[in-house]
C-alpha cells in the first residue's frame, strides 16, 4: 500500500512546526534565522511560504515514476515501495543531474562541501516503515499536513473540495502531474505563486518516459549497427579485392605467365 | 637547449597560471567558491562547454575512422592521424573536466559497479569510457610504431577493423545521448532547443563538426607545422560538411514547424537573439559560404567555413545546456573566472599535448606501408593528394 503526504494550505496556519520537525528528524540546525530562510535548501528540506497570507508547503513531491531516480547513473536516488524517494550519499558521485531534471527543482546541494552530498525532504523513510507517520505530519497541531494511504488521502481531499468548493481550487495537485506523486497539495489560490510548476504545463506521462523511447532502441541498435558496418567493410574491401585480382590477371595475361 | 620566450608560450603560462589557481579554489573551498552553480542551475559551462562540447570537438575521429576504413576511402588517409590524436586528447580532456565538475571525484568509477541502465548518464559514462579505451588503442600505433614494437604493433594492426566499428558505435550512442540528456526536461528546456528530436541534432551536429574540425585542425597544422595544406582532401571535406549542413537544417526548420515554434523565431526575447546568433553561425553563414565553388574550394574560405560550423555548434550546445534553462531557473548565469580559468587550462593543455606529440611521434609520418597505398591508389585518385601528403 502505497503512502503519501496530503498538506491542505487552507488549515495551514504558518507555524512551522513542521519546518522544525523535519530538521530535528534530519540532524539539521533549526533557530529563528533557519525559520526566517524562505527558500529550501542542504539544510532546509521543506518551507512553508506566505504569499498575502496564502500558505503554500514546499517539500519533495516524492513521483511515483521520479526523474530523478530514473537519471541517477549510480542509482543512489531510489523509490521504495512505500512511497519515499531515498538518497544514498555513498554510491553518488555528484553529477547533480536529479538536481538538473526535477522538474520541481528538489534535490538541493551542499555547494560548500568538499564532499557534498545532494539533500532533499526523504519522506522519513525508517519512521514509514515502522508504520509511524512523517516527522511534519505527526507535528502538525492542525492537521494541514497529513500522512496515509495515498488512496485514502485522495478520497478525502477529494470530499474536502466537494464539501467547500468555494474553499479550493478544484484541483488536487499530484494525482496526475508527471504520472503521480506521493506528495499531494490542496490549495485555494494558484500554486504557480509559490514557484510551483503550474499543472498545465506538466504532462501527465511520467517523464522517464521521454528518456526510455530513446534509450529502449539502443539493445537492438548495438548488434544492427555493428553487422551494418561489418558489410560496408566486406563490401568497399571486396570491390578492391577484386578488382586486384582482375589486374593481376591481367598482368599474369601481359607477362606470359611470368608471375 | 634554451627556450624560446614567444607570444604564445607567455600566453600559455599566464592560462596555466590562472588554472593552477582555480584548481586549488576548487579542490580547497568546493564547487560553490569556485562556480556561479547554485541549486537553482546545477550545470554550467564545466558541462556545457568542457563536456558537451569537447565531446563534440574530439567527433572527427569517428568520422574519419569511419569514411577511411568502413567506407575505404583511403585517399583520406593522410589525415586519420592527427584526427585520431585530436579526439584522443579531446576524450582524456573531457574526463579531466569531469574530475572538476563532478561533486564527488573519487566516485567517478561507481558506475562501473552501481548500474542503473534507465538512466542516460549511465550509458554515456560507459560509451565515453569505452571509446577512450578504443581511441587510446587506435592512437597506440603511433606510439609502438615510434618506438619500433613490432609485435604488439601487428596485433593492433590486425584488431584495427573491428576497434573501428566498436568506436564508430559507441560514438554514435554517446554523441546521440548527449542530446538525450536533456530529454526529461520538457518543462525546463526552452521550446527552441527541446525537440523530442534532441538525440538527432546532436549526432548530426557531431558529424558536422568533427568534418569542420579535420579541415580547422588541418589548416592550423599546415601554418604551424610548416606542412603543406592537404587541400584536395580538405576541399571533399568541405562537400560532404556543406551536404550535412543541410540535412541538419532541413531536419531542424522540419522540427520547428511541426512543433508549431516558426511563428516564435520572429519574436525579439533573449532566447530569440541566442537562437539567430547560432542559426547564423552554425547553419546560414556557412552554407551560403559553402555553396559557392570558389569559395568551398579555396583554403581560406574552407577554413572560415569550418571555423563558422564549430563556433555556431558551440553556440547550439550552450544554448541548449544554459541559455534554454536560464528562464525556468529565473536566473542569469554568468560563469565565474575560476570555470573559465579552468576551461582555458584545459584547452591550452589540449593544443600544448597535440604540440608535443607531433614534434615526438610520426603523426604526419611518410610510412613505408603507407607508401605502397598511395602507389596502389595513385592509379584510381588524383596524384596531388599524394603529392600533398608526401609533402613532409
Amino acid at each position: 500500500m502505497s503512502k503519501a503526504i496530503l498538506y491542505d494550505a487552507t488549515l495551514c496556519i504558518d507555524c512551522k512546526q513542521c519546518e522544525a520537525a523535519c530538521a530535528k528528524q534530519n540532524n539539521l540546525p533549526y533557530d529563528d534565522k533557519v525559520a526566517a530562510e524562505e527558500v529550501q535548501s542542504a539544510h532546509k528540506f521543506t518551507v512553508v511560504l506566505n504569499k498575502n497570507d496564502k500558505y503554500m508547503r514546499r517539500l519533495c513531491m516524492h513521483c511515483d515514476e521520479p526523474a530523478c531516480v530514473s537519471v541517477c547513473p549510480v542509482g543512489a536516488l531510489q523509490k521504495t515501495a512505500l512511497g519515499p524517494v531515498t538518497y544514498d550519499a555513498h554510491k553518488c558521485m555528484g553529477c547533480r543531474y536529479c538536481m538538473a531534471a526535477c522538474p520541481f527543482g528538489q534535490p538541493k546541494y551542499e555547494w560548500g562541501s568538499l564532499n557534498p552530498k545532494i539533500q532533499k525532504c526523504i519522506m522519513c523513510p525508517d519512521r514509514v516503515a515502522a508504520g509511524l507517520p512523517t516527522a511534519c505530519a505527526e507535528a502538525c497541531p492542525t492537521g494541514a499536513t497529513k500522512f496515509g494511504d495515498r488512496d485514502a488521502l485522495i478520497q478525502e481531499a477529494r470530499d474536502r473540495i466537494r464539501q467547500n468548493p468555494n474553499n479550493y481550487l478544484p484541483h488536487i495537485y499530484g494525482i496526475e502531474e508527471v504520472g503521480g506523486t506521493s506528495t499531494l497539495l490542496l490549495s485555494s489560490v494558484a500554486f504557480e505563486q509559490f514557484g510551483l510548476p503550474s499543472p498545465k504545463s506538466l504532462p501527465s506521462d511520467p517523464l522517464p518516459m521521454y528518456t526510455y523511447r530513446v534509450l529502449s532502441r539502443i539493445p537492438d541498435f548495438v548488434p544492427l549497427g555493428g553487422i551494418f558496418l561489418g558489410g560496408v567493410w566486406w563490401i568497399t574491401h571486396r570491390r578492391e579485392e577484386v578488382a586486384a585480382a582482375e589486374g593481376a590477371e591481367n598482368d599474369a595475361k601481359h607477362n606470359g605467365g611470368a608471375r | 637547449m634554451k627556450i624560446k620566450l614567444t607570444f604564445w608560450r607567455v600566453v600559455f603560462v599566464v592560462i596555466m597560471i590562472l588554472g593552477a589557481w582555480g584548481t586549488v579554489v576548487r579542490f580547497t573551498q568546493g564547487l560553490g567558491a569556485a562556480t556561479n552553480l547554485s541549486d537553482q542551475f546545477p550545470w554550467g559551462i564545466w558541462i556545457g562547454f568542457d563536456v558537451l562540447c569537447g565531446v563534440m570537438l574530439a567527433a572527427g575521429g569517428f568520422t574519419l575512422t569511419a569514411a577511411v576504413y568502413i567506407l575505404n576511402i583511403k585517399r583520406w588517409h593522410a589525415i586519420v592521424r592527427p584526427t585520431v590524436l585530436t579526439a584522443f586528447l579531446g576524450y582524456v580532456l573531457v574526463c579531466v573536466a569531469l574530475m572538476f565538475d563532478l561533486g564527488r571525484p573519487y566516485n567517478i568509477w561507481h558506475p562501473l559497479i552501481m548500474r542503473n541502465p534507465h538512466s542516460v548518464m549511465f550509458e554515456v559514462a560507459y560509451c565515453v569510457m569505452l571509446y577512450t579505451t578504443v581511441l587510446a588503442l587506435e592512437f597506440s600505433q603511433i606510439v609502438l610504431e615510434k618506438f619500433k614494437l613490432e609485435k604488439p604493433l601487428k596485433f593492433i594492426r590486425g584488431a584495427l577493423i573491428p576497434l573501428v566499428i566498436v568506436g564508430v558505435i559507441l560514438s554514435t550512442l554517446h554523441q546521440s545521448s548527449l542530446g538525450t540528456l536533456y530529454l526529461i526536461m520538457p518543462t525546463k528546456l526552452h521550446p527552441f532547443w527541446y525537440s523530442p528530436l534532441l538525440p538527432v541534432f546532436f549526432f548530426l551536429s557531431a558529424i558536422a563538426v568533427g568534418l569542420a574540425m579535420t579541415i580547422f585542425e588541418s589548416s592550423i597544422s599546415s601554418k604551424v607545422f610548416h606542412r603543406q595544406l592537404e587541400l584536395p582532401i580538405l576541399q571533399e571535406l568541405g562537400r560532404v560538411l556543406y551536404i550535412v549542413l543541410w540535412v541538419y537544417f532541413v531536419l531542424r526548420l522540419e522540427d520547428l514547424i511541426n512543433r508549431g515554434e516558426m511563428h516564435s523565431i520572429f519574436v525579439p526575447g533573449y532566447e530569440m537573439y541566442f537562437f539567430w546568433l547560432e542559426i547564423v553561425l552554425a547553419l546560414i553563414a556557412p552554407m551560403i559560404l559553402l555553396s559557392i565553388r570558389s569559395i568551398r574550394n579555396s583554403p581560406g574560405g574552407l577554413y572560415l567555413s569550418a571555423v563558422l560550423v564549430v563556433l555556431g555548434f558551440i553556440t547550439n550546445r550552450l544554448n541548449v545546456s544554459i541559455t534554454g534553462i536560464e528562464s525556468w531557473s529565473g536566473l542569469h548565469y554568468v560563469p565565474k573566472w575560476t570555470e573559465y580559468s579552468i576551461t582555458a587550462a584545459i584547452i591550452a593543455v589540449g593544443f600544448a599535448l597535440f604540440g608535443l606529440a607531433v614534434k615526438y611521434l610520426p603523426i604526419f609520418p611518410e610510412e613505408k606501408e603507407h607508401g605502397t597505398v598511395a602507389a596502389h591508389e595513385s592509379a584510381t585518385a588524383p596524384a596531388s593528394v599524394f603529392v600533398a601528403n608526401a609533402g613532409n
